[in-house]
């Protein structure tokens, strides 16, 4: 059993002592722990009061009344803030009060308990935030000094490039031992499994390269006229073999706005990653639709295949750096990670977005759309 | 000596670190039961209790090792298991079993950077298993 300590401040009484008696015998329980979490809950009825208490007690979460006698609630707020406790504060607010909502979260509240509340909201709330709490704990109070996100991309990028060192120095180790006899025929497998994660590196740095490019790319560089279809046939071309190995079908609809404006790199770097994404997500016999288009305001591109398709909870992260899809279907799929993401910041570049729909084992459908005026059309004067 | 043959339960995406760790471990003198995700390796352990357990941390999701640590700590409390990753202390992961607070909520005997000799794993199960 672990405990939280709750600290209620608020000048009420009953609504203190209603926390108290409707926490008394609330537990949470987590999938991942077999501890349950119960709750220990501590009483204030001034904003002054409840400072001192936490500094003395020193809560895991703090239900804040902001309507206080003395000093406010988001004053008290304000001195948690500044003073870097690592408590979560949720307030309990009226729902009338919105513009008080807005900057109590501006300063860090992570909840809001509408008041009155009945016992199930705040039971609801209550493992809301002890969920919160305890992922906290796992991540090491690191996304505290904002270096969560730098974490997630190092330790995920250790991986990826440690993982396939990690397997060729394996596969040369048991060479050096004989470990599989003493002909060279003997290691056929532990050769070709090397040199393919040899190029899975060699992709894998490739991407890290654009992806450090398009980073710190701060304003659009190498302007001049890009032919999009060719820009489109090159990258068929380029996924060709494997396209043809799969027996994947292609069909261009070139509608209009054939050349732009624009660094041909980055063009290029959109059209290889989603006509590769394309043609890797497919099924055998499968088709690739590429269409470019556009009108007087939009640039219009869509690249549909009729592949495996994806979850909408995949779909929500598959734009984020080193994010794949798992499972039974993508398992000899290989990928960096990284190009989606790539593509995401490209797009981002010419102030367009990037859109996917999707069907479970029907296909993708992803729609890059850019302002014309990103990409003047040099058929049309610029 | 024990005649006694250990069953190893070892789940990793990385199909050449299976082979290799599993030819290793088998050469040892060790049953191994080799699975590629988490979900395969709680469906082993629905029906089996192996001596000890290797889990990969990054699988389907990036804490399938700690997911199945605790799955199998629940279901075997006595049965060790190892965490291994190849993701390195430099990016700032900090996590090892060195303090109390961490071995509460990591449920796994021993965390092994991934690349350690496979006589280094053998001499770290033994321990486990008190061999």
């Amino acid at each position: 059993m672990a405990q939280l300590k709750v600290l209620v401040v608020d000048d009420e009484p009953g609504i203190r002592s209603g926390v108290a008696r409707i926490l008394r015998n609330f537990h949470v329980t987590y999938p991942f722990m077999d501890e349950d979490y119960t709750y220990e809950v501590l009483e204030a009825a001034t904003g002054e009061e409840g400072i001192e208490i936490m500094e003395r007690e020193n809560p895991d979460i703090m239900l804040l009344d902001n309507k206080l006698p003395g000093m406010q609630g988001v004053e008290v707020l304000e001195y948690v803030r500044r003073t870097n406790h690592e408590i979560i504060v949720a307030m309990i607010t009226s729902y009338a009060s919105v513009d008080i909502a807005v900057k109590a979260t501006n300063d860090g509240a992570t909840d809001f308990i509408p008041k009155p509340f009945t016992p199930q909201e705040l039971k609801s709330s209550i493992e809301q935030i002890t969920k919160q709490q305890y992922l906290k704990r796992i991540t090491h109070q690191l996304d505290e000094e904002g270096k969560k996100i730098r974490y997630q991309f190092l330790s995920v990028l250790s991986h990826e490039m440690k993982a396939p060192l990690n397997a060729i120095e394996g596969y040369l180790q048991m060479m050096k031992e004989r470990q599989l006899g003493d002909m060279v025929d003997d290691y056929a497998s532990p050769i070709e499994r090397s040199l393919q994660r040899i190029q899975s590196m060699r992709n894998l740095i490739m991407d890290l390269l654009d992806f450090t490019k398009v980073s710190f790319e701060k304003h659009l560089e190498n302007l001049q006229e890009v032919n999009l279809e060719e820009v489109a046939s090159a990258a068929i071309v380029t996924v060709s073999p494997y396209a043809i190995q799969k027996d994947i079908q292609f069909e261009n609809r070139i509608l209009n706005c054939r050349s732009i404006w624009a660094d041909p790199n980055d063009m290029e770097i959109i059209f290889n990653n989603l006509v590769s994404n394309a043609v890797k997500y497919n099924k055998t016999g499968g088709k690739v639709i590429v269409t470019i288009d556009c009108n007087d305001t939009e640039l219009f591109l869509s690249f549909e295949d009729t592949g495996i398709g994806m979850s909408p909870a995949d779909r929500d992260t598959i734009f984020d750096e080193f994010s794949r899809i798992k499972n039974e279907k993508t398992r000899n799929i290989s990928g960096s990670g990284l190009g989606l993401s790539i593509v995401k910041r490209v797009v981002a570049l010419y102030h367009g977005v990037i859109t996917v729909e999707s069907a479970l084992d029907k296909g993708s459908i992803f729609t890059v759309i850019i302002p014309m005026a990103q990409v003047q059309n040099i058929k049309d004067g610029l | 000596m024990d005649k006694k043959i250990y069953t190893v339960l070892l789940a990793d995406d990385d199909p050449d670190y299976l082979y290799q760790v599993s030819y290793y471990l088998r050469k040892a003198g060790y049953e191994v039961i080799a699975v590629e995700s988490q979900k395969e390796a709680e469906q082993v352990l629905a029906r089996t209790r192996p001596d000890i357990a290797i889990f990969d941390l990054m699988m389907e999701s990036d804490d399938s090792g700690f997911i199945l640590c605790y799955k199998l700590k629940r279901r075997y409390p006595d049965v060790p298991v190892i965490l291994a990753t190849a993701v390195s202390r430099e990016t700032g992961l900090t996590f090892g079993l060195s303090s109390e607070q961490e071995r509460e909520w990591i449920r796994s005997d021993l965390y092994l950077e991934k690349g350690v000799r496979p006589e280094q794993l053998n001499q770290e199960i033994k321990k486990l298993l008190k061999i």
